[in-house]
């Protein structure tokens, strides 16, 4: 036999639409009912007639709680078994709006649900008026002539009942899944909260990733090459020292070999520290700072006012990036302001914020959206949410702040 | 001629070892042990008695500041023995804790300084014989510390005079870095003395524990 595809589709979607309403049914309205058998059981245990009362008067209220998810976690069911719709779970927060949905909307659902599987019953009933007239025997059918005719009207109308059913199951279950995602579902505005959180969570994985690798990297350098280089350049430095009998081209040679691996030895020391620096870990922000402002190649006042009775000391990744800003806003204030004769370098804690300022008595006219140096540090700076401000007015002087959060 | 002086050396990297020990031999020193880490090196101090030990600041197993701590432990048991540490980066906290108690017979350098063979094997006899030795990093770290408003009275120069004082160098040394006669050195550093209210010393070494004093280190 040939079914037309159309109708075959017609009858896969009213028979999952009627199973979905079929199975809500129970669900919908098992709720209410065990609402009121907590609320009975409450009642006959505060009537007083138990002793036991005050240890077991918690028992269903919690049953209650209990429930509640279990109903939360069926219904998701049903709408992914039968509906095909997936519900994401709800966080343990969003408990108000599942007992909205299971002990409100859900009972109200509930009853359509029903009234919808009554009219089917019924309406199945009644178009086969005719059949069971035509089976009855015919001593009855004589006793009530007139009854064919009734039973015919009761089958036209049972028939066109039957006829709307697929249009009304539709209409619920269509109903259904609006309600069910709004009210269980997750909004907008959730969802991008979300996502928010997810991409916040990400990106700080990432940072740590990065600083640990950053970590990893100096340490490599500073085991293997760094130790290697200062070696090659005391043995030559022996050299030179000792053999005083070569050569003068020799002993020039052996002079240069030497400088050259004393200036690579500084170049890789000024290559690791960028990295970072282990004195960060060690000894903290403060002793790190100080480092940066000696060795820089202008007078740098440091003033480094971190609160002693912190309950702990602010996020590694925190930590680097304000050494990070430090270190690149000197290294820019020694390369490109070159009137400048000083900087001011002051780190404060207040509260949850570190904040870093950092000044130079420079010509100013420093551009963060041009030079690559500054807007990497912006970047870096946003990477764990601070912000970064920058003033620098043709003819100076230039200030920037930084502020980063380090949660108490 | 004396019996020979001894030393203990302690540092992580075979390599740099074996160099450090030639330089430290060349310096007229007996090497009696080489320490891999912190432990070995305490236990070769207790063994030896040396007259010096140089010790590297990062060593197995944590790779921070072990030798730091072993060095200050060294100074506080046995207090004859002087101590040269040696750090691939110059920390000022680490410099103040060495020299917290006592200026005599210490040394803090980069450890890139082991390359100038001649500045170093004198730094090593200066420490030995008691004196001082710090790093320009570490005085130029300790000043930026004490960027405070008595040292803005000093002249470039005397700053630079200061700096080379701190570092543990007598004034023929000063007089030979800068470049000019001793009794000008004299002179700014009697300037020094003046202007920031520091009593006049006799000794080198007073001298510099009084400008350890006033860069905050000896407090």
């Amino acid at each position: 036999m040939n079914i037309p595809p159309r109708l075959r589709r017609a009858v896969v979607r009213l028979r999952r639409d009627v199973l979905f309403i079929a199975a809500g049914v129970p669900l919908h309205l098992a709720p209410p009912l065990l609402f009121f058998w907590a609320l009975t059981q409450l009642a006959g245990l505060l009537d007083g007639s138990s002793d036991a009362a005050p240890f077991v008067l918690p028992a269903p209220m919690t049953l209650l709680v209990i429930a509640g998810y279990g109903f939360t976690e069926a219904q998701r069911w049903r709408f992914r078994a039968l509906c095909g719709v997936d519900l994401p779970r709800l966080r343990f927060g969003r408990t108000k709006r599942q007992f909205g949905y299971n002990w409100l909307v859900g009972p109200l659902l509930g009853v359509l649900e029903f009234l919808l599987l009554a009219l089917v019953l019924v309406a199945l009933t009644a178009a086969l008026v005719l059949v069971w007239v035509w089976a009855a025997p015919w001593e009855w059918r004589l006793a009530h002539r007139g009854f064919t005719t009734t039973a015919s009207y009761l089958t036209v109308l049972g028939l066109l009942a039957l006829t709307a059913v697929p249009t009304l199951a539709a209409g619920l279950v269509r109903l259904e899944n609006l309600v069910g995602r709004a009210v269980l579902g997750v909004s907008r505005s959730d969802e991008l909260a979300q996502r928010v959180e997810d991409l916040t969570e990400s990106r700080a994985g990432a940072v740590d990733a990065a600083d640990a690798e950053r970590r990893r990297i100096e340490r490599d350098l500073h085991d293997g090459a760094q130790q290697r280089l200062v070696s090659l350049a005391l043995n030559l430095g022996l050299a030179k020292a000792t053999l005083t009998d070569l050569p003068p081209e020799a002993q020039e040679v052996i002079d240069a070999a030497h400088r050259e691996a004393k200036d690579a030895i500084e170049e890789l020391n000024n290559l690791v520290r960028g990295l970072h620096p282990a004195v960060l870990d060690e000894l903290g922000l403060d002793a790190a700072l100080s480092g940066l402002a000696a060795r820089a190649p202008l007078p740098v006042r440091l003033r480094v006012d971190l609160p002693a009775d912190l309950p702990q000391r602010a996020a590694p990744a925190v930590e680097a990036v304000a050494y990070f800003v430090v270190s690149e806003a000197l290294t820019n204030i020694a390369k490109h302001a070159r009137e400048a004769t000083r900087a001011d370098v002051t780190v404060t804690r207040l509260g949850g914020i570190l904040r870093v300022v950092i000044a130079d008595d420079g010509v100013g006219g420093a551009d963060p959206s041009k030079g690559s140096g500054l807007r990497g540090l912006a970047q870096r700076v946003g990477s764990v949410d601070g912000t970064f401000r920058m003033s620098s007015p043709v003819g100076g002087p230039t200030m920037m702040s930084v502020e980063l959060p380090c949660p108490m | 001629m004396p019996d020979v002086r001894r030393a203990v050396i302690a540092e992580d990297s075979v390599l740099l070892r074996i160099g450090l020990v030639k330089v430290v031999e060349m310096a007229g020193f007996e090497v009696a042990a080489e320490a891999g880490d912190a432990q070995e090196l305490l236990a070769a101090v207790e063994e030896h008695r040396p007259d010096l030990a140089v010790v590297d600041v990062r060593m197995p197993p944590g790779f921070t500041d072990e030798g730091v701590r072993a060095a200050l432990s060294i100074r506080q048991k046995w207090p004859t023995t002087a101590v040269l540490m040696l750090s691939q980066y110059v920390e000022e906290r680490y410099a103040a804790d060495l020299l917290a108690t006592n200026t005599s017979g210490v040394g803090y350098l980069l450890k890139q300084r082991v390359a100038d063979v001649e500045e170093f094997i004198e730094a090593l006899r200066r420490v030995a014989n008691g004196g001082t030795a710090l790093d320009p990093q570490v005085v130029a770290q300790l000043l930026v510390r004490r960027a405070s408003d008595p040292l803005e009275r000093l002249t470039a120069r005397e700053r630079d005079v200061l700096a080379l004082m701190a570092e543990g160098r007598s004034n023929a040394g000063i007089a030979a870095q800068l470049v000019v006669s001793e009794s000008a050195v004299a002179k700014h550093i009697n300037n020094i003395l003046a202007k920031l209210d520091l009593p006049k010393a006799d000794a080198d070494h007073r001298r510099v524990l009084a400008v350890l004093h006033f860069l905050g280190v000896g407090d």
